[in-house]
């Protein structure tokens, strides 16, 4: 697919022979990395022949490409409700992820957008004991908007209004790996685990885990908003409106935050999100329909940004349950959904084929397609599996909702098209939306799904597919696959780490109940009237949602 | 006189018994739904450790029947009672939001009224003529349309051209002007979905009204046409025109929450949507109660409306 973000125009490609060429590219290099001043740039590019337009073009792409201090954001965004509150530990959707955690206020650490780990609040964090308790070391001089300087003290609190029976948190389970979390001395944070973990800084950049100001008995102040982020929250009307104003005392002022407010409006509707980008009422909007995302590249000023993160289609089968106790009619299954039919038709090309592995593009330790090679629509493979499992065509039932995956009900008809092929009748059962992840997901056999994807290997698989993972939505259960969870866990040697989870991930491509089609990408569009960095964050979408800490106006 | 205050103490005292009959309804659905607060807050997410905490901590763990008593002991007493989700006083929540929903009510009307009364009374003084054809013909194909399908279609012409925003998200510190230019499109949107009910109803009062003898006579008399349907045939054909324009007015306090997420209008459809969907029953049961207040509220009034123009009811033994 090509850059949707028009790359910098290249000057070279205007002349002909080779040694012009090079002689262009290291003009338009040292222009671009500051060595060469706009007017000699100028003047040296048409010397050597390149056209007026052309080396204009370079010079307004790359003023575009450097950061202003100013203006307002106006952000359209979907996932707000009027049910929406300021707890970190009820943060559901998107709205209050990009307000507060990209906003607001911060946490411990945070994913860079490319994908590394780094301090956020705290600046540098170590391990010891084989990765049972960690260092995090509080980063100097971090004001909280009231004026209060942050310690230890209010990152402990924080993590522990997660932690323990009475917490109504969601992100319980995030921190249930924790044994203990102390504050030793003012600068520095203690976390001890109950086993080694390679990833805990990784799991505390969890959008939950907000760092608020402690009220000094243990409880936070979530309520009034305050945080240590890039912007100070002004007004905020649940699911509807945010608005912040740029955070004079923040940490990094200079690298991120440059806009002077910030607007964030809960748009639920598709077309009105669209109308409003397209008429300029609002500069960038995530989650833009596949179906109509070529509107987008229609209208004047408008760019369309897509990051293909983990974001993952799943259509868990439960393995304690027949017919799919037996791997054979599983695998079966994994073999009679015609991917590319489903990319084409239900993501309109937006995504990637899934290998029935949750590690996805934005994970480090992803299989090769050597290492796993990609599985496909192979109806008679499908019906021999299931002869060897003692099946001779095979009736199920597939419940979906849109809930599940937006065109899942679709897809489910064109399963249920192309297993006939393998002797297999599916019968879609449509599932009213409203109270699907109570009523049908994780409680039929045979569902539809999705997941975000997490940034790490031990996370996805330690929250979905560990026989005691809380949410084993394929009840499947492997020894082997524990064991090699747990070790990969405490390995701190990368390529040893590197090959125990490229085993895993091949243990539940060939015998889990996970049938994995598609990862997903997130489209979102932007006005020109905003600069977007080169290498966007794909944890989550609008960069990391922290779009209005590293875009700015142009 | 004494006849109308009288219908006005019944009615109140069935609104009462109405209201409090449908909160009893309300409850027992919302309660029949699958899933509660605390799974649907948690959504995908949800353990059950931290379900049952947030069970015990709004108190969802009690019976129904007692949470319902309470929350009607709160009612009684004028206290809407606090969000389960937000934490916070419903009246808060309700507040801004009632008067944004009152706001383009009542721009809409202003709107929507005059026009389907004249427009009603035109064709029934022009009675199969090409303006009554046409005026019918337009009316009928606008409410023939779904309401997001309007809102869409003035979008591409009025909003994508410029010349009115698209969304209508306004804040109670919008200045008045702003907010009516704001607002115009979803006002547009829905006086195009109510005004041929209205129209058409007068229309037909007053063409039955144009059969009685008492008309002949005025015709007889002399007295010009439009003089005949403004002096002797509306004021008697009133009672059914206040009757459905109450009826549009009522709907257009509850029944806009497409309307308000096509432009993007912090009304109070959204906020009982949202209620339900995360079985926040406080919430739906006190914008329930609102939306039914207004449906019982206006029809009194139209009645009011309607006996005390026509003075044959008023004067009744």
């Amino acid at each position: 697919m090509e850059d949707p973000r028009n790359p910098m125009y290249d000057i070279a490609s205007e002349v002909a022979d080779k040694e012009t060429q090079i002689k262009a590219d290291k003009l338009q290099t040292g222009f671009l990395s500051g060595n060469i001043s706009r007017r000699g740039f100028m003047t040296g590019a048409l010397a050597l022949g390149v056209s007026m337009t052309g080396a204009s073009t370079v010079v307004e792409q790359a003023l575009a490409a450097t950061p202003k201090a100013g203006g307002r954001l106006k952000i359209g965004i979907t996932g707000g409700s009027t049910s929406d509150v300021l707890d970190p530990g009820q943060i559901l959707d998107a709205f209050n992820i990009n307000v507060l955690m990209g906003q607001t206020r911060g946490n411990m650490t945070r994913i860079r957008p490319d994908g590394q780990i780094e301090g956020d609040l705290c600046e540098s964090f170590e391990p010891s004991n084989g990765g049972k308790t960690w260092k995090f070391n509080v980063r100097q001089g971090v004001e909280f908007h009231n004026g209060k300087s942050m310690t230890s003290e209010d990152i402990v609190d924080s993590i522990r209004h997660h932690m323990g029976e009475e917490s109504t948190s969601a992100a319980k389970g995030i921190v249930s790996g924790i044994k203990s979390i102390t504050a030793d001395g003012k600068n520095t944070v203690i976390v001890e685990l109950n086993e080694g973990n390679a990833d805990i800084p990784v799991a505390l950049s969890d959008y939950h885990l907000n760092i608020c100001p402690s009220n000094g008995d243990g409880t936070i102040d979530w309520q009034s908003g305050v945080g240590a982020g890039g912007y100070v929250l002004e007004e905020y009307d649940p699911g509807v409106r945010a608005f912040t104003t740029k955070n004079p005392n923040y940490w990094n002022t200079g690298n991120e935050a440059y806009f002077d407010e910030v607007e964030t409006l809960g748009i639920i509707d598709p077309t009105a999100r669209m109308s409003a980008l397209s008429t300029g009422a609002i500069d960038c909007i995530n989650n833009v329909p596949p179906k109509t995302a070529s509107r987008l590249k229609q209208m004047p000023n408008v760019k369309t940004l897509i990051s293909t993160g983990n974001k993952q289609v799943t259509l868990p089968m439960h393995c304690d349950k027949e017919p799919f106790t037996d791997p054979n009619v599983r695998n079966a299954i994994k073999h009679i959904v015609n991917r590319q039919e489903w990319l084409d038709k239900v993501l309109f090309g937006y995504g990637e084929l899934g290998n029935d592995n949750p590690i996805g593009p934005a994970n480090i330790y992803r299989a090769t397609t050597d290492e796993l090679p990609q599985r496909e629509y192979d109806p008679e493979l499908a019906k021999s599996l299931l002869k060897k499992a003692g099946h001779d065509g095979l009736s199920i039932k597939f419940h979906a909702a849109d809930t599940g995956f937006a065109g899942a009900v679709d897809a489910g008809s064109l399963m249920a098209e192309s297993a006939k092929a393998a002797g297999i009748n599916i019968e879609v059962v449509r599932e009213p939306n409203d109270g699907y992840w109570s009523n049908v997901w994780m409680q039929k056999a045979f569902s539809a799904c999705y997941w975000s994807g997490r940034p790490t290997e031990d996370w996805i698989f330690s929250l979905i597919y560990a026989s005691d993972a809380g949410w084993n939505d394929t009840n499947w259960k492997n020894a082997g696959f524990d064991k090699l969870l747990l070790e990969a866990r405490a390995e701190t040697d990368t390529s040893k780490r590197r090959s125990m989870y490229v085993e895993m991930q091949q243990i539940v491509h060939n015998d889990g109940g996970l049938c994995l089609p598609l990862f997903q990408s997130e489209l979102m569009g932007y006005r020109t009237s905003v600069g977007v960095p080169d290498v966007v964050g794909n944890d989550w979408e609008l960069d990391g949602h922290r779009c209005s800490l590293r875009w700015w106006k142009t | 006189m004494k006849n109308l205050i009288i219908m006005i103490i019944k009615r109140l005292a069935l609104g009462v018994l109405t209201l409090f009959l449908l909160s009893l309804l309300i409850f027992l659905s919302v309660e029949a739904l699958p899933g509660d607060l605390a799974q649907e807050i948690l959504g995908q997410q949800a353990t059950p450790e931290a379900v049952a905490a947030i069970r015990r901590q709004l108190g969802l763990d009690l019976p129904p029947h007692i949470r319902y008593i309470e929350w009607l002991g709160g009612m009684v007493q004028g206290d809407f009672g606090t969000s389960l989700a937000l934490k916070r006083p419903i009246i808060d929540l309700i507040a801004p939001r009632l008067q944004n929903t009152l706001f383009l009510t009542l721009y809409t009307a202003c709107i929507a009224v005059p026009l389907a009364i004249i427009l009603g009374m035109m064709a029934s003084l022009f009675r199969n003529s090409y303006f009554d054809r046409i005026s019918n013909a337009t009316a009928l194909s606008a409410i023939s349309m779904p309401e997001f399908f309007v809102g869409y279609i003035l979008i591409y012409f009025l909003a994508l051209s410029g010349y009115f925003p698209s969304m209508a998200n306004i804040t109670p510190s919008t200045p008045l002007l702003e907010k009516l230019y704001a607002c115009f499109l979803p006002a547009l949107t829905l006086t195009l979905v109510v005004t041929a009910h209205m129209m058409r109803m007068t229309r037909a009062a007053i063409i039955n009204i144009l059969a009685l003898p008492y008309i002949e006579m005025a015709h007889l008399k002399g007295i010009k046409p439009s003089r005949i349907i403004f002096r002797h045939a509306l004021p008697n054909a009133l009672a059914p025109i206040v009757n459905v324009v109450a009826l549009n007015l009522a709907y257009l306090i509850t029944g806009v929450v497409i309307v308000e997420i096509v432009f993007v209008f912090p009304g109070l459809g959204q906020l009982m949507v949202d209620g339900v969907r995360f079985r926040d029953v406080p919430v739906v049961q006190a914008s329930s109660l609102v939306f039914a207040s207004a449906y019982v509220g206006l029809n009194l009034l139209a009645d009011i409306i309607s006996t005390a123009t026509n003075p044959r009811l008023m004067r009744q033994k």
